[in-house]
């Protein structure tokens, strides 16, 4: 007989809708479980490790963030220096990762890569995290007019498909790098909102902050003090789901040619080239390399989500 | 139910309205003037003036506006203004084909990840539902623009089992058209299966915890019998709405093979519009692409009434 416990945190982190489509996923209510469940005093005394998994997870993208970061000062090629002496070179003491069909230097062009999808993603998820956040926790506390309206509006926002919007906002406003993060970020807003909101209408009314009411704290310290500590995890864990997503959009947009132009390298665009003019049977590598940072990064930022959302014990459900 | 429906249809009316006029100021109003690519070099005041009064962009917006969407009650999307082909044709050549990537990619990922998940529910942590479970976890890191390269390298250029890039029309040759369509379906279905496995098998085991189903359970019921007569149904709510949200993601992914295997669908015609800047086709196309998504959504739901009633009440 398994264990009831157990079972439960499977359960709960099978419910891994918004990994995949975070831009897009229709998190309405989050459950706290804390609060709306009694739990024996095991569970609060005793935290489930994180695990080693947690840490390798970390480490790589601390790692990628850290190569991404002095990318300037290791000793790389230019990644759009054309060395036509190394054309399709094989992975070799010079050319850690080989090189492409123009002769320039695949892991220079993966590490330099890398910074547009963590600058994309980590920074429009901020922007969506600094304004769909306090619009969520302000909405959900006060609740009235201000929360119905934003509340509408953003289902308004969320029926539209994103990847469709996006495509077309960058059609028309152009894709650089400031502009991908821009649209993206506002993108994220009404998704942070949501999720927020819900977490800060579930403490709106608890004890602690109707003792705080009583006592006679003002609202904004209400707000400040008493909710968004408890606002914060849930807004992180999920923050850093959406990160996996917008890198997924923005390197679906990079794959199509939308995104940053080139020649600033992007692994969307490195596996685009990677697979046009016959690449994949002359040279695969390529393709490989971005793919596999790709892959890797996705997997350690929802294993590090999908470990926080345990850790914090929090549930979401649909409609 | 009428009056659910009811509210539903209307929320469905109001956001088709408000795309539209989000759409319509899209090109209206960023920088990027459609008057401007057609003049090209040929850009003169006079010119000007006459363009905007054939294109009606000398008028006030709102009558811009009204212009538009009475074209579009008559079907008319406009044309190219790079080969001059009605937008409408474009988009009714377009479609069949993201429906029969859609359409075939979640009959797979539906025959994978239901049974899978009815198996390894029964039995939670043992080896074949941690094998399940890890290996959808890693389908979910694993989008369309990432597992299409690979299956392309192996299947396509590797082992010559399927053509790399283009297709066979439906209507010249079913037979090869399914066979060519297998692949870029198959690089959309990833991250459904992972989705709908994980989200079926984590409720179907909290399902298997209700009294009702220990109810069955004494009575010496089998467990096939209340797996399908009991657990199934009511476990299978949030699977046909993840299946709602996951639209979005299906289309994204239909872009990006449409793209990669040179299939001119939908996805594969905006993103050409979008590189050469053919205003009327994004238009169009995005217009049409987000009504078909918020209409598939009040499908759901109203497929979603049926299945679980309760919805219906407040």
């Amino acid at each position: 007989m398994p264990d009831d416990r157990e079972l439960q945190s499977t359960a709960a982190s099978g419910r891994l809708l918004s990994d995949q489509v975070p831009g897009l996923a229709a998190v309405d209510e989050l459950v706290v479980s804390r609060q709306s469940e009694t739990l024996d005093s095991d569970d609060i005394l005793v935290r489930r490790p994180l695990g080693f998994l947690f840490w390798l997870a970390l480490g790589w993208v601390g790692l990628i963030v850290l190569l991404a970061v002095i990318a300037n000062l290791l000793p790389l090629p230019n990644p759009n220096f054309q060395n036509y002496n190394a054309i399709n070179v094989a992975p070799s003491i010079h050319h850690l990762l080989g090189t492409d069909d123009l002769g320039r230097d695949l892991l220079s062009r993966v590490i330099y890569g890398s910074r547009v999808s963590l600058i994309v993603g980590f920074i429009s998820v901020a922007i969506g995290l600094v304004v769909g956040g306090s619009l969520g926790l302000v909405s959900g506390y006060k609740g009235g007019g201000l929360d119905n309206a934003l509340n509408a509006g953003s289902f308004v926002l969320l029926a539209f498909p994103a990847i469709v919007a996006v495509i077309a906002i960058v059609a028309f406003w152009g894709s650089s790098l400031l502009k991908i993060t821009i649209i993206l970020g506002v993108a994220t807003i009404p998704l942070l909102y949501r999720v927020v909101r819900a977490s800060s209408l579930s403490f709106a009314n608890r004890d602690f902050v109707i003792a705080a009411r009583t006592l006679g704290a003002t609202s904004t310290r209400i707000v400040f003090r008493e909710i968004l500590p408890n606002v914060v995890p849930v807004a992180v864990t999920f923050g850093l789901i959406t990160v996996a997503g917008v890198i997924v959009i923005e390197g679906s947009l990079a794959f199509l040619g939308l995104s940053v132009p080139p020649p600033t390298a992007s692994w969307g665009n490195i596996i685009a080239e990677g697979t046009a003019n016959g690449n994949l049977s002359t040279n695969p590598y390529i393709m490989l390399w971005p793919v596999l940072s790709m892959f890797l990064l996705l997997l350690s930022i929802n294993l590090i989500g999908d470990r926080l959302r345990q850790r914090f014990d929090i549930r979401e459900g649909l409609l | 139910m009428a009056r659910y429906l009811l509210r539903r249809f209307l929320q469905l009316v109001v956001v088709t309205f408000i795309i539209s006029v989000l759409i319509f100021l899209l090109v209206h109003l960023l920088p990027g003037n459609p008057a401007d690519v057609i003049l090209g070099s040929s850009d003169t005041p006079h010119n000007r003036a006459i363009l905007d009064a054939q294109l009606g962009l000398n008028k006030p917006l709102i009558q811009q506006y009204g212009t538009w969407l009475t074209a579009l009650f008559h079907g008319n999307f406009g044309q190219s203004y790079l080969n001059h082909e009605s937008v409408t044709h474009i988009i009714a050549t377009g479609y069949p084909i993201d429906l029969e990537l859609i359409v075939i990619s979640q009959v797979i990922a539906f025959a994978v990840a239901i049974p899978l998940a009815l198996v390894t529910s029964r039995r939670p942590n043992r080896a074949v539902d941690n094998v399940a479970t890890t290996a959808t976890f890693g389908m979910l890191a694993l989008p369309p623009f990432v597992i299409a390269p690979i299956m392309v390298a192996v299947f396509a250029v590797g082992l010559h089992w399927f053509p790399a890039t283009g297709y066979v029309p439906l209507t010249q040759n079913p037979g090869t058209n399914l066979h060519d369509m297998i692949l870029p379906s198959l690089a959309i279905t990833a991250g459904s299966i992972a989705v709908y496995y994980r989200l079926f098998r984590s409720d179907l085991i909290s399902t298997l915890q209700e009294d009702f189903v220990t109810m069955a359970r004494s009575k010496g019921l089998s467990p096939r019998w209340i797996m399908w007569r009991h657990a199934f149904r009511p476990s299978s709510f949030s699977l046909l709405a993840a299946a709602g949200v996951n639209i979005g993601a299906l289309i994204a992914g239909t872009f990006i093979v449409e793209y990669l295997f040179a299939i001119n669908g939908l996805g594969f015609e905006l993103v050409t519009a979008v590189q050469q800047r053919d205003y009327l086709v994004v238009q169009g196309i995005t217009l049409v692409v987000a009504v078909a998504y918020v209409v598939l959504q009040f499908i759901i739901d109203f497929i979603f009434t049926i299945v679980d009633p309760r919805v219906t009440r407040e």
